[in-house]
């Protein structure tokens, strides 16, 4: 390789096996980590008769399904049939499973990097398209469909073609209140939810270098929703301090081995980008969805936008958004009350995210019901170990098991018809939280401060001499 | 997988931005196995009312024999969910035609045969004058890379490597495993150079 390169670049030849000549590469995967949803890709591996080719690279962890409440009473048969069938597989093919009852256990995109699974330099495929999450860290980590997870089961290898490279740099210092998932969805709001299709997203810049892991993951989680399958930071001594010593992290001399490889993970200051956003900090509001896609997003302190004055091509997209979530053009978002509200999820499930939630709720009672659920076991045990838990109970809501929960619904966490949420999520899809359900997306802070005041609030006046 | 070239059939307009995964089916109907096929799901909560009674007012439930749909920007965006396409092409599905797809939804769709064309703004504006008074007969050339509607000729975008595929209807397991000297190679070579890339064992 000569010239400029860009992290992206060196990840990709670092693990091209083969280009083709239709361009397309044969990349091989280190680690690939499957869920109770990869029952059709086991399915045509069986079909096959195909076994898994590296099951010491395979990673099973029950999260989709998991139910959060009451776990190990009896279980509805559909779910319960979903948990037994990636246990089963699991057990076939060899493969280590953080099933239900596993001290470990929790949501796929927080588990990975908790345990050390997630490395710099690493090739992370899972049948899920939050994938992008372990980007944080500076592995090559990208969603994909059951074909592809039965390929990567049968083979450890995936076809990708390159996409193309694309830099957001944010600058400068983040106000109060203001978090890595502000800055998600403040880029997706001005880029638009095809903003990046088709791009691998490397986020570079002064904000990004002083967030810490849990905000990095934050962001790249949502880089899917601004349409870009890959989302990476390049590691730093920020990562290799969060790695040092995660169980299943290099150890002794493989240690000092990949903090220098890892080192080496960085886009040259030379390299060019097909596409380069610059955002300042400063111009970052807490941030919430209005509409039914990602990129309906308004600062707080804005009024829902007329669809008339949107361009063109999202006036009708707009209207029909508004109609669904039951909202008036030209009000205020602040103020529009809701029914419940949800903390948690591979976006913003995380110990930093708990306590930015109680950093609000100390000492207040909530308006509105609610549920939290930490994104694993073991960050439900540390939060429990600083008391966290008691903030969340004694201000009113309801502290529950890991699992995605609420986000997806799978497991039976539902948003009612017509009732609306405010959630630390990554989707507020039509249905996604439920058939019928009303999604307002916001960061842990801002849920919070919606669960006090029964409405969309900002979160700014509410962490005025507080420690945030 | 089989491959196929052209396809001549009924195209429906759907004009909607973001048709999303979960649209297309809502998560509590992806346990099922795909044997039980998936198209009644397409859709299922735009489709149907809470009874699962199909709506009559909506334009998939007035006609039969749809082959082709006719959508908005970022069709199947969100989810990885290859149910996603199963939906559509259980339905009787075999293209979409769209200014923009999800990148995963994509590669899904042409893993199970289904055409994601992506077609230009003003192409989009030709294509949805020409059906917004009813279903009409589009044929679509996977090798030229045209679509017909009546005496309209359309270009649509597509990878090159899709293209191919779609045709020759690969099976992608087939092909690598004709690599499998070069995979070896390649992890013998990882494992030797970069140890720390296999999670320990200690666990």
């Amino acid at each position: 390789m000569s010239g400029a390169l860009t992290l992206l670049d060196r990840l990709w030849a670092m693990h091209e096996i083969l280009l083709r000549e239709d361009g397309t590469s044969l990349l091989w995967v280190d680690r690939h980590l499957v869920h109770e949803g990869s029952h059709h890709a086991f399915a045509k591996l069986k079909d096959r008769g195909a076994q898994v080719a590296q099951p010491a690279l395979t990673f099973g962890i029950v999260d989709h399904y998991a139910p959060t409440r009451n776990r190990g009473t009896e279980m509805a048969p559909d779910i319960a049939r979903m948990i037994k069938t990636l246990t089963l597989n699991a057990e076939a093919h060899g493969i280590r499973l953080f099933d239900l009852f596993d001290p470990a256990q929790g949501i796929v995109h927080v588990v990975g990097p908790e345990q050390g699974l997630t490395l710099p330099g690493l090739l992370i495929n899972c049948g899920d398209s939050h994938t992008s999450t372990h980007g944080a860290l500076g592995a090559l980590a990208f969603g994909i469909g059951a074909t592809e997870v039965a390929h990567v089961l049968a083979t450890q290898t995936i076809w990708q073609k390159k996409p193309a490279a694309m830099r957001i740099t944010v600058e400068g210092d983040l106000g109060p209140g203001v978090s890595a998932k502000d800055i998600a969805l403040h880029w997706i709001a001005k880029l638009g939810v095809g903003g990046a299709q088709g791009h691998a997203v490397e986020y570079a810049g002064s904000t990004i270098r002083g967030l810490s892991i849990e905000g990095r993951m934050t962001l790249c989680n949502l880089s899917i929703e601004g349409g870009a399958r890959f989302g990476m930071v390049a590691p730093d001594d920020t990562t290799f301090a969060y790695l040092n010593g995660r169980p299943f992290a290099p150890k002794g001399a493989d240690w000092d081995m990949a903090c220098a490889a890892w080192a080496e993970l960085r886009t040259d200051p030379d390299a060019r980008f097909d596409r380069d956003v610059n955002i300042q900090a400063a111009d970052i509001a807490p941030t919430v969805t209005w509409g039914t896609s990602p990129e309906q997003a308004v600062p707080v302190d804005a009024d829902i936008p007329d669809p008339a004055t949107l361009h063109s091509g999202k006036a009708s997209a707009a209207l029909a958004a508004l109609d669904y979530m039951g909202l008036s053009a030209g009000k205020p978002i602040a103020g529009t009350p809701v029914d419940q509200v949800f903390i948690g999820s591979c976006t913003n499930g995380r110990i930093e995210d708990l306590r930015a939630a109680c950093a609000v709720l100390a000492g207040r009672k909530t308006k509105v019901p609610g549920i939290v659920s930490p994104g694993s076991a073991l960050i439900k045990a540390q939060a429990e170990q600083e008391g966290l838990d008691r903030i969340f109970t004694d201000a009113g809501l309801e502290w529950v098991a890991s699992g995605c929960s609420m986000c997806v619904g799978m497991n039976g966490d539902l948003v009612a018809p017509g009732k609306r949420c405010a959630s630390s999520t990554n989707r507020n899809f039509q249905g996604r939280q439920g058939r019928g359900a009303r999604t307002h997306l916001m960061s842990p802070a801002m849920v919070a401060a919606a669960a006090v005041t029964g409405q969309i609030t900002d979160v700014r006046p509410l962490l005025q001499g507080r420690a945030a | 997988m089989a491959g196929w070239t052209t396809c001549t059939g009924t195209a429906l307009l759907l004009p909607l931005d973001n048709i999303d995964t979960d649209q297309l089916i809502p998560a509590r109907f992806m346990s099922a196995p795909r044997s039980q096929g998936y198209g009644s799901y397409l859709l299922h909560d735009l489709r149907r009312d809470a009874n699962s009674e199909l709506l009559a007012d909506f334009p998939l439930n007035q006609h039969d024999g749809v082959r082709i749909l006719v959508a908005g920007r970022n069709f199947g965006s969100g989810s990885s969910r290859e149910a996603a396409v199963y939906t559509l092409v259980d339905a009787g599905i075999t293209a979409v035609i769209a200014p923009s797809f999800g990148d995963i939804f994509s590669s899904n769709a042409v893993n199970n045969g289904l055409l994601p064309a992506r077609i230009g703004a003003d192409a989009a504006a030709t294509l949805y004058r020409l059906l917004e008074n009813g279903p009409t007969e589009i044929s679509i050339d996977l090798a030229t890379g045209r679509l017909h509607c009546g005496t309209t000729e359309l270009r649509f975008d597509l990878q090159d490597s899709w293209r191919t595929k779609l045709i020759n209807g690969w099976d992608d397991i087939d092909l690598t495993l004709q690599h499998a000297e070069a995979i070896r190679d390649y992890a013998k070579t990882r494992h030797s150079t970069a140890p720390w890339a296999w999670p320990t064992t200690a666990n």
